[in-house]
């Protein structure tokens, strides 16, 4: 008798009528490997990163340990382990010590959620069958799927606001001060370029959103419109506190930000929690956008179709890999920006462009849902953008006020 | 299992709220109530509520309580209070009855509700499809009720862009 029929489970496996040994096998093989998965794919970013920025500022990057350095990486999380961790006098110790648990742990759990492969096409629907037992190749598929995501990411302010707080010094109150406000005012925009992908994939569950994006069409990159998109990429990139938004630990200005304190392993922990968030929302944004582990025909053909069971695990690879290369080139190229231009990119640009282009395709989304066709259908998108045309102009208007009234009081800015 | 559940979220949810009363540092009073929250989010699960578990996280500790916590930093009040002072003498002894009311309110509900909540537990909505029939009912039958808290909200907001406003030509000048 299964102890959990009944529930809704998070992974098929746990729905089988007979409970014994294998589901809980498969299921605890699963963790292993995508524990294994994210830490050697963190190690690997590390790498990559200082490898590639090297190659860009004309320098060899590190080349010593292991073939073209790749054991670096290595090297300096075992030197970190066996520094001598220091706690600050004026620090907390109990917020102090939990900090860096509550910036990691949410990292690996949103990991937890991506679907890393499968076979998605021709309506299947990613479910493999390993030991004689159906389950999917992502840890979890829980129904609020992607709000899980949110829900973690909403706890990883608290790892880097608290580990600011407890550190009892100024700067990395500073830095955890700026870190809390841009995570919180790009959730907003984050959220809302969620939502249109949501509504128009019909679900939550991040297995559903893959499976909603059978062919490149209907990738939610080109059917939400390419804005949430791009809206999702900015917001994301200021989320992970990654070049250009990292002010929270502009080294000019605040030595180090919220992690200024902290030494050793719990340092190690901080640096890993970002790089495996980097990835992680890589894949999330894949999955969103570019339809995960669906395969991308180049003439008719998969070229990954000789991997067989693997293929979708080594598209998304590929997608998520192109996103990192990206945020590497960013790191590299952009110049950071200034608090005010990123306060007012957030609120002032992001969140309009994301709310106004969600109300759009909801409007859109209900004509579709009511049968409405031809000249009438037209007419409600003719409707929409005056609609949208006017809201821009009025918030126009009231940002020319505010600049009027700034000038006006002599403000810095 | 569901009992074990219960009763470790029951666990979380009392020690966070004791926590929350009887930690002098005010920022480990707010880790408290983000224990608490965490508990009932636990509840939701264990009662396939999932949508409402997560928004709980999202919304409550995601958002409420990091807002707790950077006033709290802001204003540098991480200090622990005295607690002999008191502004307004009435203040305590109300507190106590507010107290008193409200649990006694709680149980009265659930004791009434015995009866009742039991017939709509049987004929309960599955648990996979929470999240379409609580939009259903709050979109159709409360939508009343839902517009009219988004208008409480903008009125909220409109009202503090107004009182934090500064006036032209004021004591600035």
């Amino acid at each position: 008798m299964n102890i959990l029929h009944g529930i809704p489970a998070a992974d098929p496996v746990l729905e089988a009528e007979s409970f014994w040994w294998q589901p809980l096998a498969v299921v605890g093989l699963k963790v292993l490997v995508v524990f294994v998965i994210g830490l050697v794919g963190t190690m690997f970013m590390v790498w990559f990163e200082r490898k590639i920025v090297a190659g860009m500022q004309n320098r060899v990057g590190p080349n010593k340990a292991g073939p073209f350095g790749l054991l670096q990486t290595l090297a300096d999380g075992t030197k970190l382990f066996f520094k001598e961790d220091l706690i600050p006098e004026k620090a907390d110790p109990f917020v102090f010590r939990i900090a860096p648990f509550l910036a990691f742990v949410p990292a690996f759990l949103i990991w937890a959620v991506i679907p890393l492969g499968g076979d998605f096409t021709n309506g299947h629907d990613g479910t493999v069958t390993w030991f004689g037992e159906v389950t999917r190749v992502q840890l979890a598929d829980p129904p609020i799927g992607v709000l899980l995501v949110l829900a973690m990411s909403s706890i990883a302010v608290y790892g880097v606001m608290l580990a600011g707080w407890s550190s009892g010094s100024k700067y990395p109150l500073l830095g955890s001060v700026r870190a809390s406000a841009q995570m919180i005012s790009y959730e907003a925009a984050l959220g809302l370029s969620l939502a249109a992908v949501l509504m128009t994939a019909g679900t939550l569950s991040t297995s559903g959103i893959v499976s909603a994006q059978s062919s490149i069409t209907n990738w939610h990159l080109l059917s939400t419109g390419i804005v949430p998109f791009v809206v999702f990429l900015i917001a994301m990139t200021a989320e992970l506190n990654r070049p250009p938004f990292d002010l929270v630990e502009a080294e000019q200005e605040l030595v180090g930000g919220f992690h200024t304190e902290y030494s050793s392993i719990r340092f190690a922990l901080f640096f890993l929690a970002e790089f495996m968030n980097v990835i992680s929302m890589s894949a999330l944004l894949v999955t969103l956008f570019l339809g995960g582990p669906q395969p991308l025909y180049l003439g008719g053909t998969d070229i990954f179709a000789v991997l067989g069971p693997f293929g979708g695990t080594a598209w998304l690879l590929l997608k998520v890999f192109a996103f990192l290369y990206m945020y590497v080139w960013f790191r590299a190229t952009l110049p950071r920006l200034r608090y005010d231009q990123l306060m007012n990119l957030g609120w002032k640009v992001l969140i309009p462009i994301s709310l106004g282009w969600f109300i759009l395709l909801a409007a859109l989304q209900v004509a579709r849902d009511s049968d409405v066709s031809g000249l009438r259908y037209s007419l409600i998108v003719a409707g929409c953008l005056v609609g949208i045309a006017l809201a821009y102009m009025l918030f126009q208007a009231a940002l020319n006020v505010a600049r009027r009234n700034r000038d006006a009081e002599g403000a810095a800015y | 299992m569901e009992l074990l559940v219960f009763v470790l979220a029951s666990a979380m949810v009392l020690a966070g709220a004791i926590g929350v009363v009887a930690y002098n540092n005010p920022v480990h009073a707010a880790l408290g109530l983000v224990l608490t929250l965490f508990g009932i989010a636990v509840h939701f699960v264990s009662m396939e509520a999932h949508f409402l578990a997560a928004v709980q996280v999202i919304v409550y500790a995601g958002a409420i309580v990091v807002l707790f916590l950077f006033v709290i930093m802001l204003l540098g009040v991480d200090r622990a209070e005295d607690l002999s002072v008191e502004p307004f003498q009435i203040q305590r002894p109300l507190a106590v009855i507010v107290g008193v009311a409200i649990s006694g309110l709680v149980i009265a509900a659930v004791v009434r509700g015995r009866s009742t909540l039991g017939e709509q537990l049987e004929s309960g909505v599955p648990g996979d499809d929470n999240i379409r029939e609580l939009a259903r009912s709050l979109f159709s039958d409360n939508v009343f009720a839902f517009e009219l808290t988004s208008v409480l909200l903008i009125v909220a907001v409109v009202g503090t862009v107004v009182l934090t406003r500064r006036q032209r030509g004021g004591a600035n000048k």
